[in-house]
């Protein structure tokens, strides 16, 4: 079993806390991702598919293992602006989507909080936006795709192929998609309406996400973690619609108009932003931020609506670039759980009390509202999902933990469901117990069909036992 | 108190005896992960016995150069990982004062140079991907000076000195760490038949080698080492020629 070394190097997850060093191959066409594969069966290595490495915990990184890295497969292949679809290869990420099409008046049909992430990415994810409580994850909007299967053969997969729903959402494990052709959506304007209301509690926001809900085109609300009591769940909602605009090339629909400013008051260069971020990032710091935010946002803009870029509304992350090293040196992990909806006001409320108790509140809390799909590792539920982001350190770590079980535990009582791209903390029958025995099997069935000798792995697979080679 | 090896990832090099064998029994010990590599396998395997899961045993000459690269794709396969990596083999026989033995020298030569170069160009070359992780060499006081009673252990120490700063002046900007260790005097099966004085115990050397993996540089292992061999260094030849050092 020989290996280059000269290939080696150590990637993360998104989140920095654990990283892995592997064998780095970045093919920029089917037939090179067909010899890897083809390597692997002969060397026995196993292979870890990544694509932008935005995945928050360990779904983009396995350890000694050969790391297929898709970005260099990043060629748009064709544009059919009357028809309002797109084909591409599989490394292309949102960011270059969106830019080819925005002036044409189309717009990715669904978009994560970063512009970063590749299709390939996006689909063995299957990520989901702000519309998700109307349009579900993305690989609802996917017409077709290619397949490397890891015996080498190839399929072109649409939406009448029994794998079409299996392979899209099962992380990488199941094969290599290396062709994407998405349907887009048509947009008038480049500006949403954006309707930002200030909720003082979990009661007001989950009225908010209820009365919008089937009238609005995007919603997310942002909480509070450190807000106790009465206050609890207190945040900020945001809803959004489309615009029209009749004139006939709307400057709002020009990548310029798109594009986020690199300064802050014209001045103030975005870049070095971390490092303030950084000094604010413990919890009295995020306490006062949190509660400065929310003070803000009750006081300037509450209830009026104003026009905002489609980039500006959808890539809130991408706002400070390089966010996540104030985190540094532990890093920090997100944790995203999905709770029906009859559910979400009890299980959410306790969450919040579960992180006060322990002292270790998340700096950042975003809700967000779902509808079930049909895909095979889904997320989606008819209810809400809320994201946290934790710090990590050396010595919070096990408390993180801890509080991270007890925070997941709480969603199983509920019926509720995890985000693969966002767990760190997921045990293995934690995650099967959350897809249930039929959905568990099938991938079981699938992985010993599609993979029979495992190749395709990565250190979420080993740890969620998910790889066959990591049972027993 | 002995430093935390929680999370150590290592390969040792010559783990069947004397400070190879402290070094991957101690991390062992605290809960680190040991591929331990020696030509005697039933050493290896008795010591593995002690650390069962912690250390495995993998049989290998470093004079083989030739199953190196192999060998260490499958340690660090096995540990899923690699941040420490120790040189540790070495050899000494003895050698009169009047002698002058090719087979015992290219011996010393093949271990304590080849096998050590063939080994840490391996590491070196991961790490320097990986842009992580720590080498270790143990080389030796005796490698300061070129003294009339071991012309080649000397000369091979040295030679490991000068490799192993050039090898750090390549990875170090990648935040690779690289270690020489200067033991003198340390009670071990090489140096049994010199009847050492003052000479520390293999564990306590092995434990100071743990303690200073991350820190980039040579090390001394005493203090008092630091000052002598700065001044042994600074003896001019034509009086170092005339003493009985």
């Amino acid at each position: 079993m020989t290996a280059d070394l000269n290939r080696m190097t150590h990637v993360t997850g998104f989140g920095l806390v654990t990283g892995a060093d592997s064998y780095l191959y970045r093919p920029t066409s089917e037939d090179e991702v067909a010899d890897i594969l083809e390597l692997a069966r002969r060397s026995g290595r196993q292979i870890t598919l990544r694509g932008a490495g935005r995945s928050y915990g360990d779904a983009n990184i396995g350890s000694e293992t050969i790391l297929l890295d898709i970005s260099r497969m990043n060629q748009i292949l064709h544009f059919d602006s009357a028809q309002g679809t797109i084909d591409c290869q599989a490394g292309v990420t949102l960011e270059q989507i969106w830019r080819h099409v925005i002036e044409d008046g189309y717009w990715p049909p669904v978009v994560s909080g970063t512009m970063f992430p590749t299709l390939a990415g996006a689909l063995g994810m299957n990520l989901h936006g702000k519309n998700a409580f109307q349009a579900g994850p993305i690989g609802n909007f996917v017409l077709e795709y290619d397949v490397v299967f890891p015996n080498g053969t190839r399929r072109t997969l649409n939406q009448n192929s029994p794998l079409f729903s299996k392979i899209i959402s099962s992380a990488g494990l199941l094969g290599v998609i290396t062709r994407v052709k998405l349907k887009l959506k048509k947009i008038q304007s480049g500006d949403l309406r954006v309707l930002p209301i200030s909720v003082p509690n979990w009661q007001a926001q989950f009225a908010a996400f209820e009365e919008f809900n089937g009238q609005a085109d995007y919603m997310v609300s942002w909480i509070d973690c450190f807000a106790k009591g009465e206050k609890a769940g207190r945040g900020l909602f945001h809803t959004a619609w489309y615009l029209d605009d009749a004139s006939d090339a709307p400057l709002s629909l020009r990548p310029e108009h798109q594009d986020l400013p690199d300064t802050i008051l014209g001045r103030f260069p975005k870049s070095t932003v971390w490092r303030y971020l950084k000094k604010l990032n413990n919890r009295p710091g995020m306490k006062f931020t949190n509660w400065g935010k929310y003070l803000s946002a009750k006081l300037l803009g509450n209830g009026k609506p104003h026009p905002q870029s489609l980039v500006g509304f959808s890539f809130l992350l991408d706002y400070v670039p390089g966010w996540r090293k104030a985190y540094l040196p532990g890093g920090f992990i997100q944790i995203q759980t999905f709770v029906p909806k009859e559910h979400a006001p009890r299980v959410f409320a306790e969450q919040l009390r579960l992180q006060q108790e322990a002292k270790l509140e998340s700096f950042l809390g975003v809700m967000k509202r779902h509808i079930p799909d049909q895909f095979l590792f889904s997320h989606g539920v008819d209810g809400y999902s809320l994201a946290l982001d934790f710090k990590v350190t050396k010595s919070n770590k096990e408390r993180v933990w801890q509080l991270a079980h007890a925070i997941n535990d709480l969603v199983l009582t509920a019926g509720g469901k995890f985000y693969l791209a966002k767990d760190s903390t997921l045990r293995p029958e934690d995650f099967k117990q959350s897809l249930g025995d039929e959905a568990f099997a099938e991938y079981a069935r699938l992985k010993l069909e599609l993979d029979p000798d495992a190749i395709l792995t990565s250190d979420l697979a080993k740890r969620l036992l998910l790889d066959p080679r990591s049972v027993g | 108190m002995p430093t935390s090896v929680i999370g150590v990832k290592a390969i040792v090099v010559g783990a069947s005896s004397g400070i190879g064998r402290e070094i991957t029994r101690q991390i062992a010990d605290g809960g680190g992960l040991v591929v331990a590599v020696a030509r005697r396998g039933d050493r290896l395997e008795e010591l593995a016995a002690l650390y069962p899961g912690r250390i495995f045993p993998m049989v290998q000459d470093v004079t083989d150069h030739d199953s190196i690269p192999s060998t260490f794709i499958e340690a660090t396969d096995k540990l899923t990982g690699l941040n420490l990596f120790v040189y540790a083999s070495g050899v000494m026989p003895e050698v009169g004062p009047q002698e002058f033995n090719i087979e015992k020298d290219q011996q010393m030569i093949d271990v304590n140079i080849s096998g050590a170069v063939a080994w840490i160009n391996q590491a070196a070359l991961r790490m320097q991907g990986t842009k992580h992780g720590s080498i270790v060499a143990i080389g030796s006081v005796a490698g300061e000076r070129g003294r009339w009673e071991q012309p080649v252990y000397n000369a091979s120490k040295t030679f490991l000195h000068a490799y192993m700063e050039a090898v750090r002046n390549r990875v170090s900007r990648y935040g690779v760490h690289v270690v020489t260790i200067k033991p003198g005097p340390v009670q071990t099966e090489m140096t049994e038949r010199l009847k050492l004085k003052n000479a520390m115990s293999a564990e306590a050397a092995a434990e100071k080698i743990l303690a200073l993996r991350n820190r980039t540089g040579e090390h001394y292992l005493k203090f008092t080492h630091l000052i002598a061999f700065a001044i042994i260094r600074n003896i001019p030849s034509f009086l170092f020629r005339r003493l009985k050092i």
